[in-house]
């Protein structure tokens, strides 16, 4: 069985209801994703996924449950666990090379002003924003905002990136550069990578698998979505791949009916065991988890999802 | 271009005020009482106003030559009750001065303290409630009795006076600081005193000047009823003593100086509070 990196296990989230009960957003809640797996969660608005976001940032405590990266139950946020923020969440008084340099200092602390800044510049150069380092953030459009968020986060070298919606802001065209730019960043260091994201065509350009959310309050992942394109996909041919529109109608068709029916549907849903969609062949293919184990070798890109 | 004339504009309006202002002044002090008939002894006892119809309200151009001579020489010190202006506005600034750092050092502390901890919110909102409407000057007696010092009371009046905006003002600065700006230094592990400094203050930092430049306007709002409380030296002395001597000339520019440094206060505040914003 393949190594897990990341590990959600069983974690739920409630809070004080008005009747003096509580509401679940979710409960029993698992996921699990290997060293450099590039995975999107989507998900109707409020269905929770921010907060489970939260939760394996460490920013948030699940009320059930434990979540373990890399051997280790988790126990507040990590350094190694980097948070680009659906609202970019950059320091208003400090400058673009401040917003980063913060980050860069808070991770080694006894380097010196020159390499700091030095370090910072690299990536403030990788994400396209040259010049700009002493613009303060509101100077900048809103995708040059998000690109300080993602240097900022990039800047700490962490082993885990957790983006919450980090595009959904942006124009269609700045989007795409962005995707581009994180998908290639992701792919050269190896992260592995949590995304939200509300985009289809998002999540099948960038994500390895694509979770899916059903409706809350008591939201589950209902399924799992394999993405049968070739790892080296580009984001303009995307569309031409023969699988493209099975996978998009699989997951479209989740979304506007599925996500709202699905408890009442599948009652016997397992969530430590989801169903596993792959779509190998122009029709849908759906296996069950033990069936996609034993198939595994033919995938190119293969999940370490299945668990006993 | 239009901000320029508007300005320009806005400038003339207030001459043209301020020259009406003069000269309905001028006139209503110009002295039209029919004037007596009387031997030049008693004329002499009895002053202008009596003698040559004066009004016993100065006008602006005897408030204007006494100022001119204030102006001239305001460090001199003939004695306990005849000190330049300078030095009496030097004693009240000195006060205000010294009663508003201490407040600062104990408010913005504690207002951090109060915004960072809801226990330590509920626990000293009600002495906060109860200890903010009271007077400052109901302060005085207490003060004096406890500290037998006039210019100390004096201090801790102003001390008590102006910790309040501040104190409310750092707590709500701290408590709202954004949640998104706290979780960026909770992701890098940026330990809670190096967070307070660098995240906390500069977030906070335009309310908590907020409320310091409230202050200082209530301090010195403050500083000249209690200097005419304790006497001795200030401005607000000034002013009691000058009332004592009927002099009104006197009087009115003293009020006009409060009026002037409160407003150089209030800018010096105004300056620190725009160094300190931020655009969103
Ligand atoms: N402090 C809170 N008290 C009560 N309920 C809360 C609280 N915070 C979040 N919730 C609830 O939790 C649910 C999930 O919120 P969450 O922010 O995770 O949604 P989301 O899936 O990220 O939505 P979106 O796509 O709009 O960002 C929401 O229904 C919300 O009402
Ligand atoms: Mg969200």
């Amino acid at each position: 069985m393949t190594e897990k990196f990341i590990s959600i296990e069983g974690i739920a989230k409630r809070y004080p209801g008005a009747d003096g009960g509580k509401i679940a957003v979710f409960e029993n809640l698992w996921l699990s994703m290997v060293r450099g797996e590039f995975i999107c969660v989507i998900g109707h608005s409020g269905c929770g996924k921010t907060t489970v976001l939260n939760i394996l940032a460490g920013l948030d405590e699940p009320s059930d449950g434990t979540v373990i990266v890399d051997g280790q139950a988790i126990g507040g946020t990590s350094l190694d666990r980097a948070v680009i923020f659906q609202s970019h969440a950059l320091l208003p008084w400090r400058t673009v090379l401040g917003n980063v340099a913060y980050a860069v200092t808070s991770k080694w602390r006894s380097w010196d002003r020159a390499r700091v800044k030095a370090h910072a510049q690299s990536f403030i150069d990788l994400v396209g924003l040259t010049g700009a380092e002493h613009k303060r953030p509101s100077e900048l459009s809103g995708g040059m905002k998000q690109r300080v968020g993602i240097a900022r986060a990039l800047s700490i070298t962490p082993k885990i990136m957790l983006m919450d919606e980090p595009f959904s802001a942006l124009d269609a065209l700045t989007r795409g550069t962005l995707q581009d730019e994180v998908r290639r960043i992701c792919l050269e260091t190896g992260q592995t990578a949590f995304m939200i994201t509300h985009d289809v065509d998002e999540a099948i350009y960038l994500a390895d698998r694509i979770f899916l959310m059903t409706n809350g309050p008591g939201a589950v992942l209902a399924e799992i979505v394999e993405n049968p394109l070739p790892k080296d996909r580009g984001r303009f041919d995307l569309h031409r791949h023969p699988l493209y529109y099975a996978v998009r109608n699989h997951v479209v068709d989740f979304l506007v009916s599925r996500s709202k029916s699905f408890a009442a549907e599948v009652p016997a849903h397992d969530p430590r065991n989801l169903p596993v969609v792959r779509i190998g062949r122009p029709d849908l293919v759906i296996a069950s988890v033990s069936e996609a184990m034993h198939e595994e070798s033919k995938q190119p890109s293969c999940p370490g999802q299945a668990q006993a | 271009m239009t901000t320029t004339s508007l300005r320009f504009r806005a400038a003339i309006v207030s001459v043209a005020l301020f020259l009406a202002f003069i000269g309905i002044w001028h006139l209503a002090t110009r002295g039209t009482a029919s004037v007596a008939i009387m031997s030049p002894e008693y004329a002499k006892l009895m002053g202008a106003t009596a003698t040559q119809g004066k009004s016993a309200m100065p006008g602006p151009s005897d408030v204007g030559a006494k100022l001119w001579e204030h102006l001239k020489r305001p460090f001199y010190d003939n004695g306990p009750n005849d000190k330049g202006l300078g030095i009496q506005l030097g004693y009240s600034i000195a006060r205000v001065g010294l009663g508003y750092l201490l407040a600062v050092m104990v408010a913005i502390p504690l207002g951090f303290l109060i915004g960072m901890s809801p226990l330590i919110s509920k626990a000293l909102d009600p002495f906060i409630q109860v200890l903010k409407p009271i007077s400052p000057l109901a302060w005085m007696p207490l003060a004096l009795y406890t500290i037998k010092d006039s210019g100390i009371s004096a201090i801790f009046v102003i001390f008590i006076c102006s910790v309040w905006p501040m104190l409310l003002n750092t707590a709500f600065g701290v408590a709202g600081v954004r949640k998104e700006w706290i979780n960026v230094a909770r992701t890098l592990e940026v330990g809670t005193l190096r967070r307070a400094f660098t995240v906390i203050l500069p977030a906070a930092a335009p309310t908590i000047l907020t409320g310091m430049r409230i202050s200082i306007g209530i301090a010195w709002l403050v500083i000249v009823a209690a200097e005419m409380l304790v006497g001795g030296t200030g401005i607000g002395y000034f002013v009691w003593n000058e009332w004592n001597n009927l002099s009104i000339t006197n009087v009115i520019i003293a009020i006009l100086l409060i009026g002037v440094v409160g407003m150089l206060l209030d800018q010096v505040l105004a300056r620190f509070t725009r160094m300190v914003a931020f655009p969103e």
